[in-house]
């Protein structure tokens, strides 16, 4: 039985485990009647990676392997291997990837296949936006060598972000960023409320390269959406940390400090209240005046990945994450938006504000605009009529929610939400004529055809 | 597909004009373009039914024929009825018949146990096939308490719910790790226009309880649900009953 992260709507699949390239293409050679999907690390948070009834392909057999030409920064990695253990392999040479989301616990191929955009998205775009060429098995046409600027450039940008309906990535040569130390240079700015948070990340987007805002949607009154808005540049050496030592390209350890066990309560430990005063600690953690500090890259891009299995917190239930984005010219809808969803009742754990600009592919998510990432209990009465009327909202003003999130859109808001769906299905079918690439996600959606 | 917050997009109901199994329907949470198969002997019934249906919003309403009684091969019917890859499906039919008749009229006994139970069977296999093919879904089996101790007043209807009963968790047991559940749903006195002419018995309920109890169970992925609740207990009690307490036990 497989899930997403948030560990809802399992169901079953065999899941194959080629070893090899070869045995990725046999696998497509002899699908079945429910078709194929790939599975990196499973850290989609709904039904991307499962195909019910199918088969998985997970790229978890495939070796890793990094090939680093030092001198240019441009890296040959293996579509199994995961952020984290490529930037074990760069780091110390002084390269980092291009973009990375908020867990180093994705795979080259899923990061593909979901096109994920990362702090510095405002800057730099979205991870394909760093991908020189993807090696991607497909029913229709074998192997192909897809890169963006030449001739099939089209089936390049319809595999990013393409959810991997387009085919298997077995590998993709990167453009990796130089850096010079393995630490971040953050400067940390509370905000007193959700119109506040706003303008300080706007703010920060103007000078810094990653910027992020952590915004309490649980806070109640005036209080509503403040937040903590983070600036990071890759730090320098020569920069001081906190005990006073030059940092360097010495790469700090990365911990894991805890592992959550399987939660057997349906609702999980977590409780709006207990969540409340979470926030409220973590609020008052940051300082109260903007300041600057020096942070391990690892603490700095994925906080989260230091607690192993945080997704059982939810319980049984599991959890969702409504990941959305605005277009610009709808800024000041968001709040109102918000604050519907919470007056609706569903309790959000954890929100995360980021602004985002257009990606070149059909399906690509991100639009000139605002994101907001919301953390919710799975089970939360009433979840699903408040999220239809918020995708209404969403679909109303041009905006759209992120796939790789999705557990529970309808299907009829896809084609308003994502203009290009046919041009993406008329590249995709070219691919893959016979429609062997499936999932429980294009079943739910309709993705794949009308 | 069900979705991330339990809703369906697809349910299949045996017994199509079953007054518990289209409150089932009704209860269950669906997105609004869910479709909804009707299947059963009485089409006029159903027409009626998914008329209801269409005019509370449920984007398709299908009927297919399927008729319990008859002999031969039920393929078509299976295929019909799981077109749309059904997340859930509800096996409602039911008939009670007449009791002092079923005494007297062989084929009137061999006609509730034909309806209620063996009739079942060929369709019940081809549903779990289908579902086990597609990897996820829920079989909901609609039993009944009077499958647990036979009573004089309904005992070949008792005897042929209690062989279904069986049968459905059999089937559970075989699709363990398939992705299908199977939930045998046992209720007590229903009052529905079947047993509109008895006397309610203690610990009688409605469709709709019947109803909240299973949606219940298929979010939670309950095996066993008694409706009401305490009936599990009850029936515990009873079981263990001499037989000369038993038979003078009111309802």
């Amino acid at each position: 039985m497989l899930t997403g992260w948030g560990r809802t709507a399992p169901t079953r699949a065999i899941v194959a485990r080629p070893a090899s390239a070869d045995g990725v293409d046999e696998v497509l050679a002899a699908p079945g009647a429910r078709g194929v999907i790939p599975r990196g690390m499973g850290r989609s948070y709904g039904d991307a990676a499962q195909n019910a009834g199918g088969l998985v392909v997970s790229t978890q057999g495939l070796a890793d392997s990094v090939e680093l030409d030092s001198g240019s920064g441009r890296a040959r990695v293996s579509a199994g291997t995961s952020l984290g253990r490529l930037i074990d392999a760069v780091l110390p040479q002084g390269w980092f990837p291009g973009v990375v989301p908020g867990t180093q616990f994705v795979s080259i191929g899923g990061a593909i296949a979901s096109d994920v955009h990362g702090k510095n998205h405002h800057r730099d775009g979205s991870f394909c936006e760093h991908v020189w060429s993807i090696e991607l098995a497909t029913p229709g046409g074998g192997r192909m060598s897809l890169a963006p600027g030449q001739g099939a450039s089209d089936a390049f940008w319809a595999t990013a972000g393409g959810m991997g309906l387009t085919g298997i990535a077995l590998a993709a040569e990167l453009q990796l960023r130089p850096v010079s130390s393995a630490y971040m240079r953050v400067d940390t700015t509370r905000t007193a409320d959700l119109e506040h948070s706003m303008g300080a990340l706007a703010d920060a987007d103007a000078t810094a390269q990653y910027t992020v805002a952590w915004v309490d949607l649980l806070a109640r009154g005036g209080a509503f959406g403040r937040g903590i808005v983070t600036a990071g540049e890759h730090a320098r050496p020569g920069d001081l940390d906190r005990t006073g030592e030059a940092v360097g390209i010495t790469v700090p350890p990365n911990r894991r400090l805890a592992s959550v066990p399987v939660v057997p309560a349906r609702a999980g430990v977590l409780h709006p209240t207990a969540m409340r005063v979470f926030n409220e600690l973590y609020f008052r953690r940051a300082p109260a005046e903007p300041s600057r500090g020096i942070e391990p890259i690892w603490g700095y891009f994925f906080p989260l990945d230091v607690v192993g299995h945080w997704n059982r917190l939810y319980g049984r239930a599991g959890l969702l994450q409504y990941q959305f984005v605005i277009p610009e010219a709808a800024t000041p809808r968001l709040i109102p938006m918000v604050e519907r969803l919470v007056a609706d009742g569903v309790p959000i754990y954890l929100a995360v504000l980021k602004r985002l600009r257009d990606v070149p592919g059909p399906l690509g998510f991100p639009i000139r605009g605002w994101t907001l990432a919301l953390d919710i209990p799975a089970g939360a009465p009433g979840l699903g009529v408040a999220l239809d009327r918020l995708d209404a909202s969403v679909a109303g003003c041009g905006g759209r929610v992120y796939l790789a999130k999705d557990g529970r859109l309808r299907g009829e808001f896809l084609p308003v939400m994502y203009p290009r769906l046919d041009e993406w299905r008329a590249v995709r079918d070219r691919l893959d004529p016979d429609r062997v690439m499936r999932s429980d996600l294009d079943r739910r959606l309709s993705l794949v055809a009308p | 597909m069900r979705d991330a917050v339990g809703r369906i997009q697809s349910v299949l109901l045996v017994g199509g004009s079953s007054e518990i199994g289209l409150a089932i329907v009704r209860g269950l949470p669906r997105a609004d373009a869910v479709v909804v198969r009707l299947a059963g002997p009485d089409r006029p019934d159903m027409e009626r039914a998914a008329d209801a249906l269409r005019q509370e919003g449920v984007g398709r309403v299908e009927i297919v024929d399927f008729d319990a009684c008859a002999v031969g091969d039920q393929t078509h019917v299976v295929a019909a009825a799981c077109a749309d890859e059904p997340d859930v499906v509800i096996i409602a039919t039911g008939y009670l018949g007449d009791q002092p008749t079923a005494e007297r009229d062989p084929a009137a006994a061999a006609r509730i146990v034909d309806i209620n139970f063996r009739g079942l069977v060929p369709l019940l296999v081809g549903v779990a096939q289908h579902l086990r093919g597609q990897g996820h879904g829920t079989l909901v089996v609609m039993s009944t308490v009077a499958g647990e101790r036979p009573r004089v007043a309904n005992y070949t209807y008792g005897a042929a719910k209690a062989g279904l009963d069986a049968f459905a968790r059999g089937l559970a047991a075989s699709l363990a790790g398939s992705g299908v559940n199977v939930v045998v749903v046992r209720p007590g006195f229903v009052r529905t226009r079947m047993t509109a002419h008895l006397k309610p018995a203690p610990f009688s309920t409605t469709p709709d309880k019947v109803a909240d109890a299973v949606a219940t169970a298929i979010a939670r992925g309950s095996r066993i649900v008694w409706v009401p609740g305490i009936l599990r207990w009850v029936m515990m009690v009873l079981r263990h009953l001499p037989e000369t307490l038993f038979r003078r036990l009111p309802g």
